[in-house]
């Protein structure tokens, strides 16, 4: 067993081989997904309870649709309407859930670290779905694995990551994975959106996105927030469609067989052209999302075994 | 009443040196200094209670700057009787208080009701500032003649920055006019809005907000043009970063009346202490890399920096059991003070003359109290201490009523053995 974790609260804490371990997993039940019967037991008899702090609808189907393939009984929990409206702290929601005795808790929230401080308080297995600008594991676990698939191999890939890169948990949990497995990535974005920082993570960094795909294999690109288009980041979307939005010209300069990716929900027109993001030889965003699935099915099943195995050995 | 320490390792802030000597106390005040050459016999014949310093380090009793005591308003996170005995089990024999309670001290009234509680619940000396503006809210300025004649040793806003250059300025103006001090958070507000860490590549790995050490240059030099412009006495209450000590430098060389303080949690700790955003290790400003740190230690030894202070924040444990960025900043820091400041004893970074020349000696000057020195006719506030016996911090066992301490779990060294107020012990056998 070479995936020791009792939660997933980020890529930091895993071991390449912890990694490819969940790849390995994921890409039999992305063949399993394909097939017209979908099901296994691995999660048979346990609860996955689904708490949700900030809007999601992609990430909380495919979770959710993970979770019930594997036979879990999958609850949704909409936070924003429950309790903490009512003024309950996270931990207090999070002890009467505990009470509950959930085995799976999926967990996205608006705050770095918020996940992980809910993680001491109960007894179950939490994956991160999101908490603020820090990571979102998941997301970069399902990239990497469609990467994998699409080139090959997970190492020595010239990866470029644009775009709003300073509030991205996606970008962050990508650098992380990507860096463990040993690609070189570049940052593409203005500065306001990609501090300084990051040139400390061994990235390089770039302010021209012509520069900064040149020769790439993998493209991808960063969703920006609508509340960061009116003149507090930059200029106006349209400047910034002009600047850092992905089209044919752009890509032009990365390799022949550069795939694009992104994590969605798109914003066609302003960091990438729909064209581009239509084009089924570059584009691998379906692929994504079909490859969220499998990866959060690998991520709870082995989350499971080895909750099961300390639940056997009564620690 | 006449007291006699004798065998005592003397710390003398003052002239910077150490001695074996023994101090009588008559009526509460120092009445003679002695060093071991000197005869005790005479003394020890007539003095009418004699104290064994045993070898031990006997050092003025610590000035702590800007400690916030929740009276009024949130009695249960801390209260004058509480703090008072951290203060004494500390080693600290004068506090000064902050006025960002609830309300904040800025009428002459609140600053009465405070004053009678501290007399009638601690055990130590308590001194109180004022708030500068009313509310705190940086528009109108308090009733500051008042609030000193009512006692108020010094006007603050405490960490909310005054955004309003023209308030500020004609607040220098008026605290100038009656020679009063004023102690300020250098910050500049904007940049600073919403940050919970400092920039840096833990911040971003944390994805927290976080801000420049650069907002406190530029905090600082805009309350030096407006010192240049008013004259004003003014106390920098925290400078943690190294680029906010040359203007600080020059304000001095400049002959401006500017003194600066820092806490001992950002000479003792960094950033990276946060590690899985552990919310006790929140303050503000917040804390800085090793390189920050090293800079102010140094800038502490060479008397740059003026003041450390403990910058007692009590916080409950609902404010502090939440994400990072939800959580309430600040520590409690009255009992720990002097342990963390032996780190940079032990580290030989600094000696403790210099220690009490900034736990005690200028603290006490700047804010015209009696006290912080060994001489004769000062009051007889003493803390009596092992500079070396380790041990391991249980917050459980902390004095304050919070027990948010950054150091829990930590291994310390120096204990208290012993707190004089006025010749009266208030800790220890």
């Amino acid at each position: 067993m070479t995936f020791r974790q009792k939660h997933l609260l980020g890529i930091e804490p895993l071991h390449p081989t912890e990694i490819t371990a969940i790849l390995d997993l994921a890409d039999k039940y992305a063949d399993l997904n394909r097939q017209s019967i979908k099901h296994s037991d691995a999660l048979t008899g346990l609860t996955q309870i689904n708490m949700f702090f900030e809007n999601s609808t992609r990430t909380q189907a495919s979770f959710e649709i993970a979770g019930k393939r594997l036979g879990a009984d999958v609850m949704n929990m909409a936070m924003q309407a429950s309790s903490i409206k009512k003024g309950e702290t996270l931990i207090d929601t999070a002890l009467t859930l505990n009470a509950m005795h959930p085995d799976l808790l999926v967990v996205r929230h608006p705050h770095s670290g918020a996940v992980d401080l809910l993680s001491q308080k109960v007894n179950c297995a939490v994956l991160n779905a999101g908490d603020g600008r820090h990571e979102h594991p998941t997301q970069a676990l399902l990239d990497a694995l469609t990467i994998r698939r699409r080139k090959g191999r997970l190492h020595r890939l010239n990866i470029a990551i644009c775009g709003d890169i300073a509030h991205s948990r996606v970008a962050r949990s990508n650098i992380i994975l990507l860096g463990k497995m040993e690609n070189r990535i570049r940052l593409i974005g203005p500065p306001t959106l990609l501090p300084s920082q990051f040139r400390e993570f061994g990235c390089e960094v770039y302010d021209d996105m012509n520069e900064g795909l040149k020769d790439v294999d993998v493209v991808m690109m960063l969703r920006l927030q609508r509340e960061r288009m009116d003149g507090g980041f930059i200029p106006s979307e349209r400047e910034y469609y002009h600047r850092f939005g992905l089209d044919a010209e752009k890509l032009a300069n990365a390799k022949d067989d550069a795939i694009v990716m992104h994590p969605g929900p798109m914003n066609r027109g302003v960091e990438i052209d729909g064209d581009i993001a239509d084009d089924i030889n570059r584009s691998v965003i379906q692929e994504q999302v079909e490859m969220g699935v499998a990866v959060r099915m690998a991520a709870m099943d082995l989350l499971a075994q080895n909750q099961r195995e300390a639940r056997m050995q009564g620690v | 009443m006449s007291t006699l320490f004798e065998n005592a390792r003397l710390i003398d802030p003052e002239a910077l040196i150490e001695f074996n000597g023994a101090i009588l106390v008559e009526n509460g005040n120092i009445s003679q200094v002695l060093d071991q050459n000197a005869d005790l016999a005479t003394f020890k014949a007539s003095a009418e209670n004699i104290v064994d310093c045993a070898g031990q380090a006997l050092a003025p009793g610590i000035v702590d700057i800007g400690v916030k005591i929740c009276e009024p308003g949130e009695r249960h996170k801390e209260s004058f009787r509480s703090a008072g005995l951290a203060a004494a089990a500390g080693g600290v024999t004068t506090i000064v208080t902050r006025p960002d309670t609830l309300p904040a001290i800025d009428t002459p009234e609140t600053l009465e009701f405070v004053t009678r509680r501290a007399q009638e619940a601690a055990p130590v000396n308590v001194r109180t500032m004022a708030a500068l503006t009313k509310g705190r809210k940086g528009r109108e300025m308090t009733e500051i003649g008042f609030l000193l004649d009512a006692g108020a040793v010094a006007f603050t806003d405490g960490d909310s920055v005054i955004e309003h250059t023209k308030v500020l300025s004609r607040a220098m103006s008026y605290v100038k006019s009656l020679d009063a001090l004023i102690v300020s958070h250098p910050q500049e507000p904007g940049l600073s809005d919403g940050a919970a860490t400092t920039s840096g590549k833990f911040a971003t790995l944390k994805g927290l907000p976080s801000v420049s050490p650069m907002a406190e240059r530029m905090g600082l030099d805009r309350d030096i043009a407006l010192i240049e412009m008013t004259g004003v006495k003014y106390h920098a209450d925290q400078i943690t970063t190294s680029r906010a000590l040359p203007a600080l430098e020059r304000a001095k060389a400049n002959g401006f009346d500017v003194t600066a303080g820092i806490s001992i949690h950002h000479l003792t700790l960094n950033e990276l202490d946060v590690a899985d955003y552990r919310t006790f290790f929140k303050v503000k400003p917040p804390l800085r890399s090793e390189e920050d740190r090293q800079a102010c230690i140094q800038a502490v030894a060479d008397g740059l920096i003026d003041i450390v202070c403990s910058m007692h924040t009590p916080q409950d444990e609902e404010s502090k059991r939440l994400p990072f960025e939800e959580a309430a900043s600040g520590a409690v820091g009255l009992e720990t003070l002097l342990p963390a400041a032996l780190r940079l004893y032990h580290n030989e970074q600094l000696t403790l003359p210099q220690l009490f020349r900034a736990m005690a000696l200028n603290p006490a000057k700047r804010f015209g109290l009696d006290g912080g020195r060994l001489c004769v006719g000062s009051p007889a506030d003493f803390v009596l201490f092992d500079p070396d016996t380790p041990f391991i911090l249980d917050r459980t066992k902390l004095n304050s009523k919070s027990k948010n301490t950054p150091f829990d779990g930590a291994r310390l060294q120096g204990k208290v053995l012993g707190t004089w107020v006025n010749g009266k012990r208030v800790f220890g056998e």
